[in-house]
């Protein structure tokens, strides 16, 4: 029904700015998506060991390669840490109740805290790209249409994760403590501590199964000027259908 | 049934009781919450539903507000079904939650902006929110606002849409007096502007102040649904008499009087419950005896008394 979308885009374009709105007031959520990541590169970058070109890496910089990681932190952190802890606590504080008295439905209300988050690991991708090339000179991604491909490809699972720790976390303190549990094997699959790149053989191969060593995989071809691997696009799309599905499954409104 | 055309305006059904709740009844694991309560609201009227902790009072509610279905009979708001035709009914119906908060950093002016934008013909939220008390928090966010402002922004909220009914689910627990009796003033006005006002409470003095009819729930079921001052009258000892007598009276005597509730002895007084024919009976009886009956007072039950009387007849 036309009528009914277009009475519902107003308030769906209301929800989404307030959650923008609320979203700049969180000190915590701007410094660890924002921000970290940038600061991540910053600190390794300026190792001297992590600007010497390494043969092994095909004459590519340890920088070259976290620019990418430090881009998934970003995606992490705000899946797996932050959203969650917002959706739980809309849930548990009655929020999402409030809202199914009104005409407008609560879902709108995840929706626009997916956005906000997906909003928050584009402008901190762009941070961290534009700092890689002006502090550390590295090359901005050369298959740019690939690079974004696989970085759309990566939030959606992102969030598709995050809606999952969301899902079967019945308070905000749970959803703390899934978060933090699946934060960190997450981060080694992005290749925070060793680039996947850098992985022993049989290591690498199984970390590419994982949405975010998939991810760091297809982010570090575009970056380098290749098209992503389809397999690592296949394995992050299968991810995010299979976690939005068990998202969609577990969810309770109370 | 009687479904509203879209092209009809509901309002102009002013025949039909705004709310109509016939026989619902919501089990959990086995355990009906509610168990075929049957009311319906006239529009205008301000009803109160009454009952102790756990008796379905709020389930019966988000059934009305078509946060939970029924399992079985019908519910209606302004002739539409809640859970159905829940876009519809969310236009006319606001409500005000109990345990329910907002984004602890949202503004007031913020919320009503937001919750305005959510209804085709809402109200200004300026006139609002002076009414209601808050122009001096505008700025101010969700969290740190008091008690009683929070549920001054939540009466706010559920009148911003301009509906017809309002729902209020113990609005008033954990104020202070002042605020609850400021907050009451709030209720009658809202009612005075034509707006019908369903409310739940377990607190006596505010069902009886503000109450046209009470539906008084017990067990997840209506144990008596009348006007407060029907309610007392219903209650056995809606008449109390205490007094103090100069000289012992026959236990068999005061046991004997017509219509009585219930004695008590206390520190030489004594306090009968029962009715008028009660009190006429009682002053015959000390006459007869000679015994003069210092300090006595004859008081009207108050709902308090009528609602317990109620509650453990059904038990």
């Amino acid at each position: 029904m036309s009528t009914s979308t277009l009475s519902t885009a107003r308030p769906r374009a209301a929800v989404l700015r307030t959650e923008v709105r609320l979203f700049r007031r969180e000190p915590g959520g701007i410094f660890w998506i924002l921000m970290f990541p940038t600061l991540l590169l910053v600190i390794l970058g300026s190792i001297p060991a992590f600007r010497e070109s390494d043969k092994s890496l095909g004459g590519l910089r340890l920088v070259d390669l976290y620019v990418p990681v430090v881009v998934l932190v970003a995606m992490i952190t705000a899946g797996v840490q932050s959203m969650p802890q917002a959706l739980t606590g809309y849930r548990e504080r009655g929020i999402l109740r409030r809202m199914s008295t009104t005409p407008v439905r609560p879902s709108s209300l995840l929706s626009a805290q997916m956005l906000v988050h997906g909003l928050a690991v584009l402008v901190s991708t762009l941070l961290a790209l534009a700092v890689g090339r002006l502090v550390f000179d590295v090359r901005l991604p050369e298959q740019l249409a690939g690079y974004v491909l696989a970085l759309v490809l990566a939030v959606l699972a992102a969030i598709a994760l995050g809606s999952v720790v969301s899902a079967v976390s019945r308070t905000t303190k749970i959803a703390g403590a899934i978060g933090s549990a699946v934060y960190f094997p997450m981060m080694f699959c992005a290749g925070v501590w060793l680039p996947v790149q850098s992985m022993p053989h049989t290591l690498a191969r199984v970390v590419e199964l994982t949405p975010f060593g998939a991810a760091a995989r297809a982010l570090g071809q575009a970056a380098s000027g290749d098209w992503p691997g389809w397999g690592h696009l296949g394995v992050l799309a299968a991810w995010t259908v299979l976690l939005s599905a068990l998202a969609a499954r577990w969810f309770r409104w109370e | 049934m009687c479904r509203t055309g879209s092209g009809r305006d509901p309002r102009a059904m002013t025949t039909h009781p705004v709310i109509e709740v016939s026989g619902p009844r919501k089990s959990y694991g086995g355990r009906a919450v509610v168990d075929g309560v049957t009311f319906a609201v006239e529009e205008g009227e301000i009803f109160g539903i009454l009952g102790p902790n756990g008796a379905g009072k709020t389930t019966t509610v988000e059934c009305v507000e078509g946060l939970r279905t029924p399992d079985e009979g019908r519910v209606r708001v302004a002739g539409l079904d809640p859970v159905a035709d829940h876009e519809q009914v969310s236009r006319v119906l606001g409500a005000q939650l109990q345990q329910s908060e907002l984004q602890a950093k949202i503004t007031v002016r913020e919320a009503l902006e937001l919750y305005a934008s959510f209804y085709p013909h809402p109200a200004d939220w300026r006139p609002l929110a002076e009414h209601l008390d808050i122009t001096g928090q505008l700025t101010a966010r969700f969290g740190k606002l008091s008690g009683g402002q929070k549920q001054r922004l939540f009466i706010a909220l559920a009148l911003i849409g301009n509906p017809r009914v309002v729902v209020l689910d113990e609005l008033t627990t954990g104020l202070d007096p002042r605020a609850r009796r400021d907050t009451w003033r709030l209720i009658e006005d809202v009612r005075g502007n034509g707006v019908t006002v369903l409310l739940v409470t377990h607190f006596m003095e505010e069902a009886q102040r503000l109450c046209d009819r009470i539906a008084v729930i017990d067990k997840g079921r209506i144990a008596a649904l009348d006007t407060p001052a029907g309610l007392i009258r219903r209650a056995s000892g809606s008449t109390v008499i205490s007094f103090t007598p100069s000289a012992p009276l026959d236990e068999d005597e005061l046991q004997a009087l017509p219509a009585l509730a219930s004695v008590a002895h206390k520190d030489g007084r004594i306090t009968l419950a029962g009715t008028d024919e009660t009190v006429n009976a009682v002053i015959s009886l000390l006459a007869r005896q000679h015994i003069t009956a210092h300090q006595l007072r004859v008081t009207d039950a108050t709902l308090d008394d009528a609602f317990l009387d109620l509650t453990e007849a059904s038990a």
